[in-house]
């Protein structure tokens, strides 16, 4: 991905920084121009809205057959994530064991490396989620 | 508005066509449906070719007017239209308004992909472009993992089972062995699926529609004028679109297909017609779970239950309503922006009855349904009968 692509999502990648609409006060993550259900009424009034960073996993996959970027981790876990805000995201979990996640696993998430432009280019970060159990015992 | 008709159809043959190239699978298929439409290149009047990505894939931007010029058509407007998995349902979409406005009379609408000129994993890369890049496949997400995740809320929300599943690639393969087009033209079992190794739990390879070349194309005309030309016609009974957001994590429900639902309803309303009156469907099978959401989502089963109709053999050649007799992405193959035509001339063969082996007896109406990327956009075409 072009450098300018990434870094232009630096915030809502790093620290999960979404949308409270000016107008209803609907949250969104990522962050959108304007609020679907207000539209124009919405336009300049999409405030900063910090997630606090823990949620639920609504579903979930075992990923095999990796996306290229990411051979290194195969196989990874997918999951959408619902958060308390009621956003939901795509990230990895780690620190899992397969067998043990199911719908309702309640999550954390974290800023983690995601890949790299090979050895030399740029280090990808973004957010991650971590059972919150597993963070318990550390 | 004027009612339209599809009067001639070509395709290709769908597989790893090492030795042709998109333009040779563009023309192959046109020419074969202008010669089956009775018309002359003279009588043509615009062109629309559905193609997903040849830029990526051929590294060739503007596709439209090279298969118009090799088709020696080159004084036509002919345009690409892209709508990832649905590009060739939406050109079909957009010369059946063409047509049906007056604007013009003889229209080709044409799809191609070449999928091969790129190594499988680049291929895949690009087929998972159609999901959202910034905040779905950056993070990891493959093509097959979020349709992965609609599996998996489906088999916890509903009930559907991983024998479900495998038994939509079974029927599939089944009636691709009646198709001589078909890039996997033999029938499988559920057991050889269910082995089959796991690309994204719990979807295995046999799960996941192939990577395909191919070419095919239709010939509009007003149904006023069919009789000038000698193509025997099927009706286009009517059509409706449907959107959904992007990110497949930002949908209502995960299990259920919007842009689907919305354009089904559209596509009913228009022809007056119920699901109970579709005698036979061409679904967008790019993977089994998909086909299970979209035959609850046009109408045919109730929510929740496409598995089950599926698994009792409710959907197999001339039972309660014949789902994917052409063998489906999954068996037929997929090349990616024809899909949508190659779907519509299924709808021509069985509704002008010659569809030989896999043929729906007394089949007066048919359904297409095409989709892009995990379901963000979704055409629905009728088809019937001539009468």
């Amino acid at each position: 991905m072009a450098i300018a692509r990434f870094w232009r999502e630096i915030k809502q990648r790093y620290k999960g920084i979404g949308v409270k609409c000016g107008n209803c006060g609907e949250i969104f993550f990522p962050p959108r121009d304007i609020c679907p259900e207000c539209r124009r009424e919405s336009y300049k009034k999409m405030d900063e809205y910090e997630l606090n960073g823990t949620g639920e996993v609504i579903t979930y996959t075992r990923v095999e057959d990796p996306h290229p970027e990411f051979e290194d981790l195969c196989p990874y876990v997918m999951a959408i994530v619902e958060m308390d805000e009621g956003v939901r995201l795509t990230g990895h979990i780690v620190d899992v064991d397969y067998d043990d996640i199911e719908a309702g696993l309640e999550v954390e998430a974290s800023m983690r490396k995601l890949g790299e432009d090979g050895p030399e280019g740029m280090i990808y970060y973004g957010y991650k989620f971590w059972p919150i159990d597993s963070r318990r015992g550390e | 508005m004027r009612d339209v008709a599809i009067i001639g159809v070509g395709e290709t043959k769908i597989g790893e066509l090492w030795d042709r190239s998109l333009r040779e699978l563009g023309i192959e298929a046109g020419l074969k449906a202008i010669q089956d439409a009775g018309v002359r290149g003279e009588d043509v009047e615009r062109m629309y070719i559905g193609n997903m990505s040849a830029g990526k894939l051929i590294d060739q931007e503007h596709v439209a007017p090279l298969i118009a010029d090799y088709a020696g058509l080159s004084h036509i407007p002919s345009t690409r239209i892209e709508s990832g998995g649905a590009s060739g349902g939406m050109a079909l979409s957009e010369a059946y308004k063409a047509v049906a406005s007056g604007m013009n009379d003889i229209v080709v609408v044409g799809g191609a992909e070449k999928m091969t000129d790129v190594g499988e994993d680049e291929a895949k890369k690009i087929l998972s472009s159609t999901a959202d890049q910034e905040w779905e496949t950056v993070f990891g997400a493959t093509f097959e993992s979020l349709y992965a995740m609609m599996a998996r809320y489906h088999m916890d929300k509903y009930g559907t089972t991983r024998e479900q599943l495998a038994q939509v690639a079974v029927k599939n393969h089944s009636n691709a062995a009646k198709n001589p087009n078909a890039q996997f033209p033999r029938e499988t079992n559920k057991d050889f699926v269910m082995k089959a190794p796991v690309v994204s739990d719990p979807l295995g390879m046999f799960d996941c529609a192939p990577l395909s070349d191919g070419g095919a194309a239709v010939v509009l005309c007003p149904v006023e004028r069919v009789d000038e030309f000698e193509g025997e016609p099927v009706e286009i009974v009517s059509m409706g679109e449907g959107g959904d957001t992007m990110a497949v994590h930002e949908r209502e429900e995960i299990g259920t297909l919007k842009a689907t639902q919305r354009a089904a309803e559209m596509a009913y309303e228009r022809a007056g017609l119920k699901p109970e009156e579709i005698d036979f469907a061409e679904v967008h099978d790019n993977f089994t779970i998909t086909e299970i959401m979209a035959i609850e989502d046009l109408g045919f089963f109730e929510k929740g239950e496409g598995g089950k109709a599926t698994e009792e053999g409710k959907t197999e050649l001339n039972s309660e309503i014949s789902i994917n007799t052409s063998g489906g992405l999954k068996a037929k193959g997929r090349p990616v922006g024809a899909v949508g035509i190659n779907q519509a001339i299924e709808a021509v063969h069985q509704l002008r009855g010659d569809a030989g082996q896999r043929q729906v007896e007394d089949a007066e109406y048919g359904l297409t349904h095409n989709m892009g990327g995990t379901g963000a956009s979704a055409v629905v075409h009728i088809f019937g009968r001539w009468s």
